[in-house]
């Protein structure tokens, strides 16, 4: 390839990162930042200590306790499970040991990995960032390739600065148009994987492109890149421009000021070149889209918010068909009931896909001067991190919440998979704005059902799932 | 890192598509920091009729007889097949020590999730892609016979059937080769440190603000 020649911006990242090129399409690949979490970096420190090796730039990492901590006020006092304690203290103990900058649990900056990352400037447009976790593709939002890694590369990404990685093919979706109201990011993204389906990414990266994609905000570009790996892609992107820029700006790990203006003029470039070649083009228009709810055990199993729940038996490929039925096994539901009939137990307001300030905003707006319905034993709300938290309760919108019978917690991944306290019962159902609905994900029995922030106020308030456009 | 050059086993039929890493090993057991001792815990929701935990001795609870790796005729299986997208959802590489610690050293389906395929070569377990209508005569010879031995050969890239049939698979070139060799990719790496070190000094000054602490 001449310099002259077209590039999408993955390839730009790429080129910018190659330590050296391996043959085969192969290349060690200089990772700018490594965010780390307790579930997948204990035995990546231990690999460390057994072969004497020490972290190659302590500055490239930051760490967080975000999957096992607790979301209820008591944890100032310490996590009570024997077992996520001694996880999260792992993560203080190794971080201490080897000098890497952690935000430990009840200091305001610690969130989810994922929303504190970009909330300190951390992400920045052009870095290739990794974490031992799949929804880091959310920082693609920012045009930095973020994907997640397996407790070995983490280990190598510690020891090396660097991955052994194989190109990727390119995947440009383009939403073309306008949403209507009532439609966010989530149900953009969720229409997106119900298109091009769970494996539909796979070996791919893909660039989310169009107007619907630029009129989005960085906390809907977040949302949206969040779940680029429920779509099989192993990273999501989004062209830099004055949004990603002015996000950026003012954050503890912004460039220096000295450094800005050189920055911004690099950031400026971080976007496809006309007529860049893609191996694969996928066209969505927005005006398609409605508010969604999914109805399976996986993201790609997901409808309108109008539909009803489809019939295996109407599925002509078997093993499809297999997997359906055991989906409205587990999901206790019967084809044909419409969608929005479905009552729920719990509702569950959270998690890397949506916890940020807008998320908390648009739910409020829906469940602002209602009350939750009777049959809803639960709605929790979980603010990504500490100083979302904050921003929420500024604004008053914990108060609203909690008048509506919303409980209102600390910062964590909570019920987005259970590993701390906050779970669904066997049988319970779920209206949740994480990002998976596999059997189990949200405690053993319970069933999810993926839709929007504000879709999930709405089913907290009518009991059941309801089109939130409706509400008057 | 173990090698992996030939394998002959049985293999164990898991008939679904996307089976996602919680399915795998569920969360409750990310909580442990060490990298062995999962194997009891794969496939924990389908294998037990109760709930399991770190703290619950496996061997106490109640096993689900239909599931299939509960079927005595499967037991001792060193490779697993099963369909579309193997291994989607978290990036957890427990997923891949449980299917090691249980035994399992290579995986067959029509496709993988990418990260769960990459944490496979980390830990001397192979996984084989092979087309969806080989994995169906695959399927097809199993129950016919679960006893019937397939071999891996992973130098000859090739999936040899009882009946003397052969499929072949692609594998990357580098992979391959650090596979079975059972090489260390973190001493690999830092055989390079030099050119690390270069491409940092040349990146400090193209883009400073990348290497502010
Ligand atoms: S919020 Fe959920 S998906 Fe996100 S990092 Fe935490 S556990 Fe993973």
């Amino acid at each position: 390839m001449t310099a002259a020649s077209p590039r999408t911006l993955y390839d730009k990242i790429w080129d910018a990162h190659v330590v050296k090129d391996l043959g085969g399409g192969s290349a060690l690949i200089y990772i700018d930042r490594h965010l780390v979490h307790e579930v997948t970096s204990p035995q990546a420190f231990d690999g460390l200590r057994l072969n004497h090796r020490q972290p190659w730039r302590l500055g490239a990492n930051l760490a967080v306790a975000d999957h096992n901590v607790p979301t209820t006020p008591d944890r100032v006092q310490g996590i009570k499970d024997p077992i996520s304690r001694a996880q999260v203290d792992a993560l203080d103990a190794n971080c201490a040991e080897y000098g890497i900058t952690e935000f430990r649990m009840n200091d305001l900056r610690q969130g989810i990995v994922h929303v504190i990352g970009p909330e300190q400037g951390a992400t920045l447009p052009g870095m290739t960032v990794v974490c031992g976790d799949s929804h880091t593709s959310t920082h693609g939002a920012f045009g930095a390739l973020a994907f997640g890694i397996g407790t070995s590369e983490v280990e190598h990404a510690l020891a090396t600065q660097t991955l052994v990685l194989k190109k990727a093919k390119t995947m440009l979706i383009r939403v073309s148009g306008h949403v209507g109201p009532g439609v966010t990011a989530k149900d953009i993204t969720l229409a997106i994987i119900g298109r091009i389906g769970t494996a539909g990414g796979t070996g791919h990266v893909i660039e989310y492109a169009g107007e619907v994609i630029e009129d989005l905000s960085m906390e809907g570009r977040m949302t949206l890149c969040n779940m680029a790996i429920e779509g099989g892609a192993r990273a999501g992107l989004v062209a830099v421009d004055d949004k990603t820029i002015a996000y950026v700006k003012g954050r503890l790990y912004a460039p220096k000021p000295e450094h800005w203006d050189a920055a911004v003029a690099d950031w400026k470039t971080l976007k496809s070149d006309p007529g860049a070649r893609f191996d694969r083009v996928v066209e969505i228009d927005a005006a398609s889209i409605e508010p969604q709810v999914s109805w399976g055990t996986s993201p790609e199993m997901v409808l309108p918010v109008g539909a009803c729940v489809p019939d295996p038996a109407r599925e002509a490929d078997p093993v499809k068909r297999n997997g359906m039925e055991k989906a409205l096994a587990y999901m206790g539901l019967a084809a044909g009931t419409p969608i929005d009939a479905i009552a729920i137990d719990k509702v569950f307001i959270g998690s890397c896909t949506n916890s940020r300030i807008e998320d908390m905003r648009a739910a409020a707006a829906v469940v602002k001067g209602r009350k939750k319905a009777a049959n809803v034993k639960l709605a929790m709300v979980v603010p990504g991190s500490g100083l979302v938290k904050q921003q929420a309760e500024a604004e008053g919108l914990d108060r609203i919440f909690v008048e509506a019978g919303f409980e209102w917690r600390e910062p964590g991944c909570s019920m987005c998979l259970a590993m701390n306290a906050d779970r669904l019962e066997p049988g319970e159902r779920c209206a949740s704005t994480s990002n998976r609905n596999f059997e189990g994900r949200q405690g053993a029995g319970g069933r999810t059902h993926l839709v929007s922030p504000a879709m999930a106020a709405a089913a907290g308030i009518a009991g059941h799932f309801v089109d939130v456009r409706t509400l008057s | 890192m173990k090698a992996f050059t030939v394998v002959s086993s049985k293999i164990a039929p898991l008939d679904r598509p996307n089976v996602d890493t919680d399915a795998i090993i569920p969360k409750q057991y990310l909580k442990s920091i060490r990298r062995t001792g999962f194997g009891p815990f794969l496939f924990d929701d389908w294998r037990y009729l109760d709930a399991g935990d770190l703290e619950i001795d496996p061997a106490t609870r109640r096993v689900n007889p239909d599931f299939v790796l509960n079927q005595p005729a499967h037991k001792g299986a060193q490779i697993l097949i099963a369909r579309n997208n193997f291994g989607c959802g978290s990036s957890r590489e427990h997923a891949v020590w449980a299917l090691d610690d249980y035994g399992f050293r290579a995986v067959i389906a029509p496709s993988f999730a990418d990260i769960f395929f990459s944490n496979c070569f980390k830990n001397g377990v192979l996984p084989v892609v092979l087309k969806a209508e080989e994995v169906q005569a695959i399927f097809d010879g199993i129950a016919k016979n679960a006893d019937a031995q397939f071999t891996i050969d992973l130098p000859a890239q090739q999936v040899r059937l009882p009946c003397g049939k052969a499929f072949s698979f692609e594998i990357d070139a580098g992979r391959k080769h650090n596979l079975v060799n059972g090489l260390d990719e973190i001493g690999l790496t830092l055989q390079q440190a030099d050119a690390i070190r270069a491409y940092e000094a040349r990146r400090r000054g193209e883009a400073p603000w990348l290497f502010q602490a």
